[in-house]
């Protein structure tokens, strides 16, 4: 296919066409959720490109507190950068999901007019948003701010109507995804796929209330943010991993659906209510600290599960794959997530400690790792799937062209991510014991640990990882953008096992 | 294959994943109407809103072995008595103003938010705002001028000036003041309040 692309003289009257060209890609090796997937793809690497960009204007800000003072404040960066991650994780969910699903329901996609119709209301939605953000920035103290400004609430800051839009749109890609599958045909993976996005959707919900009793308003914050990222999403990357192994190593169904169940059921066993770790502080009755501490403990046993499964699966095939790089990026998802998620979670998460990291750096280094780990890795594994079909199926196995940038894009971003998470875990590990052991967790305890030698060294390496971090995805962009590009071997043939 | 033992089978992990998640969900929403039941504004753990009329302190507890708040007679807010709903108003309108002003992408409230400023769960103890005399003026006049006021302990960190009106700058006192009240199972650790000198 991308023999003949080199013949196609790009017309210049459609830009879209120039950029298929340009980019040696060919919309007619995918199928119609395909089309819709590569959409979701690219608004899932811009909103990646800002999560890096705001995060590093953030970091500064720790180094430099008048960069920027009064223009784009610590508050505004670090606000983009959450939500830009939130939102290119969940394009790539979605991406992921649209891509699977024909070939998965064995029948076309059922609505798609109303995906691609919606792909393009929540990409307008997000940039308003944005744009509001960084030009506004806040409001006065009533509804008004609320609804049409900010909603001031960590991670699920957009204000109501986006909220609302956001209802919509997922209702939309619900019904892509069910009237698809119930057209076509059902399988262990789309079964627990289906489910897990009725969750994922009604969950949302939860967080669309105003409270003034801020207990109550956290409690609910929780199970939004809790609930997506150590519960639901979890589930959703054991899906799309069942989905990769199957699809690029030739894994047999019946052992990656047995796998899934398993995992469903430790995922959900241990971490729904492990939700209880975040109930430790907020005002919530004493049980929470019993209940939270035990089964949040419990919440890396399904991690370790994933890592077992995708080593195991991929040793026994000798690591014979269609496709090197997303199957790099899968083994780094399976010991990211374990780490990041598991090993750094667990660390703080018992009540005993936790008194002491709640609130710190510490969550931040957990936050870097565990998101990266768990929630990155998967999404770019995904990309390169997604790319190499969209080039046409080539070869991207051992020995393709300028295989160097997907190599050096993996080590940066893991080596840049490793290497913040860790600053900030000295960092973390320095306000625990100095604010909180010993300065009573008074604002001076605050102060006296932030202008602490090691603090602050911790916060400059953090900012050099973050730019390690950051060439790691301008490679990656690069990467993806060439990759295969100009190839002429087909992919390598996998037979799946029965 | 049809020597899968049953440990090992699809169906059966199909079955535990199915009764695992409904069985766990099931029990979080029992502990959930319970929590919101015992959590609820004017409870013993999240006391009422017109609390901001009472002297608030936070202690250890030798018996109980943590840190408790501590509630004590009259303390007026702004030299006023505040009705039931009074008090709801302006804990309202504070806590409207900590969201429209984005206040968690840099502070903690509850431990929950960034890290770029100070934990707010107990603010209205600090030490920071020198004598209790002088706590409610203070804090005024920060809220509505931070860059002005500046209190940035030798770390060059400003808070903005976020255009915080008097009334705003009242209900988010308010809601400091009420928000130091709640029951955190001795969260933060070792504090120091502002009425320890007095002593």
């Amino acid at each position: 296919m991308s023999a003949n692309i080199e013949t196609v003289k790009p017309s210049l009257q459609d830009r879209l066409k120039t950029f298929h060209d340009w980019a040696g890609v060919d919309d007619s090796t995918l199928n119609d959720g395909q089309k819709l997937a590569v959409k979701y793809f690219m608004g899932a690497v811009i909103l990646f490109i800002f999560q890096i960009l705001f995060g590093l204007l953030a970091a500064a800000q720790f180094i430099a507190p008048g960069f920027l003072y009064d223009i784009l404040d610590f508050s505004v960066n670090r606000m983009v950068h959450i939500n830009a991650m939130i939102l290119w994780m969940l394009y790539g969910f979605i991406g992921c999901t649209y891509w699977l699903l024909e070939d998965e329901s064995g029948t076309e996609i059922a609505g798609l007019k109303f995906g691609i119709i919606g792909f393009w209301v929540l990409s307008a939605a997000i940039a308003v948003v944005v744009l509001v953000y960084l030009l506004v920035q806040t409001g006065a103290g009533n509804d008004t701010t609320l609804w049409l400004i900010n909603e001031g609430r960590e991670y699920i800051e957009a204000p109501r109507w986006a909220d609302i839009g956001i209802v919509v749109v997922m209702l939309i890609f619900f019904y892509n995804v069910v009237m698809t599958f119930s057209k076509g045909k059902w399988s262990g993976i789309s079964g627990v796929l289906t489910l897990d996005l009725v969750a994922l959707a009604g969950l949302y919900v939860a967080g669309m209330f105003y409270m003034t009793n801020i207990t109550h308003e956290q409690f609910w914050w929780w199970w939004v943010i809790h609930l997506w990222v150590e519960a639901t999403w979890e589930v959703l990357v054991g899906v799309i991993m069942a989905w990769s192994l199957m699809t690029i190593l030739g894994v047999s169904r019946k052992i990656v659906t047995t796998w899934l169940y398993i995992e469903v059921a430790l995922m959900f066993g241990s971490g729904i209510l492990g939700l209880g770790h975040h109930y430790f502080w907020i005002g919530t009755p004493e049980y929470w600290l019993t209940i939270g501490g035990f089964f949040s403990a419990l919440e890396p046993i399904p991690l370790v599960a994933m890592v077992v499964h995708a080593v195991y699966d991929s040793g026994e095939r000798g690591f014979k794959n269609m496709n090197h790089p997303a199957m790099a990026w899968l083994i780094a998802h399976a010991f990211g997530n374990f780490f990041g998620a598991g090993v750094w979670g667990f660390m703080h998460t018992l009540p005993q400690i936790n008194l002491y990291t709640h609130g710190t750096q510490w969550s931040a280094s957990h936050g870097h790792l565990a998101f990266f780990g768990a929630y990155a890795t998967i999404n770019i594994a995904f990309f390169y799937i997604a790319i190499q079909h969209w080039r046409g199926n080539v070869w991207m196995g051992a020995g393709s062209q300028n295989d160097w940038r997907w190599k050096w894009a993996l080590a940066l971003l893991n080596i840049g991510v490793l290497g913040m998470t860790i600053a900030l875990l000295i960092a973390g590990y320095e306000q625990s014991f100095l604010e909180r052991a010993i300065g009573g967790s008074t604002w001076y305890g605050y102060f006296a640990a932030q202008t602490h030698p090691s603090f602050i060294s911790s916060m400059n390496w953090r900012m050099f990882f973050g730019w390690v971090t950051a060439a790691g995805l301008g490679l990656l962009v690069w990467d993806l953008l060439t990759i295969g590009k100009g190839e002429t071997r087909k992919a390598e043939v996998i037979i799946r096992s029965e | 294959m049809s020597e899968t033992p049953l440990w090992a089978s699809e169906s059966f992990w199909k079955k535990m994943a199915v009764w695992v998640t409904a069985g766990s969900f099931l029990i979080l929403v029992i502990l959930t109407f319970d929590t919101l039941k015992q959590t609820s504004a004017g409870g013993e753990r999240v006391p009422a809103y017109s609390v901001i009329n009472k002297k608030i302190d936070y202690q250890f507890d030798e018996e109980l072995n943590k840190f408790m708040p501590v509630i004590g007679g009259e303390e007026l807010l702004f030299g006023k008595v505040f009705s039931e709903e009074e008090a709801e108003q302006l804990v309202t309108l504070g806590k409207k103003t900590t969201q429209a002003k984005n206040c968690m992408n840099c502070h903690t409230l509850l431990g929950n938010g960034a890290y770029y400023a100070p934990d707010l769960t107990k603010a209205w103890l600090d030490q920071g705002w020198l004598t209790v005399d002088l706590r409610e003026e203070q804090m005024l006049k920060f809220l509505m001028d931070p860059e002005k006021n500046a209190r940035t302990f030798g770390t060059g960190r400003k808070m903005p000036n976020l255009d915080i009106t008097e009334a705003e700058a009242k209900g988010v006192v308010a809601f400091l003041k009420w928000m130091s009240s709640i029951d955190t199972n001795g969260f933060p650790y070792n504090f120091t309040t502002i009425y320890a000198e007095d002593d």
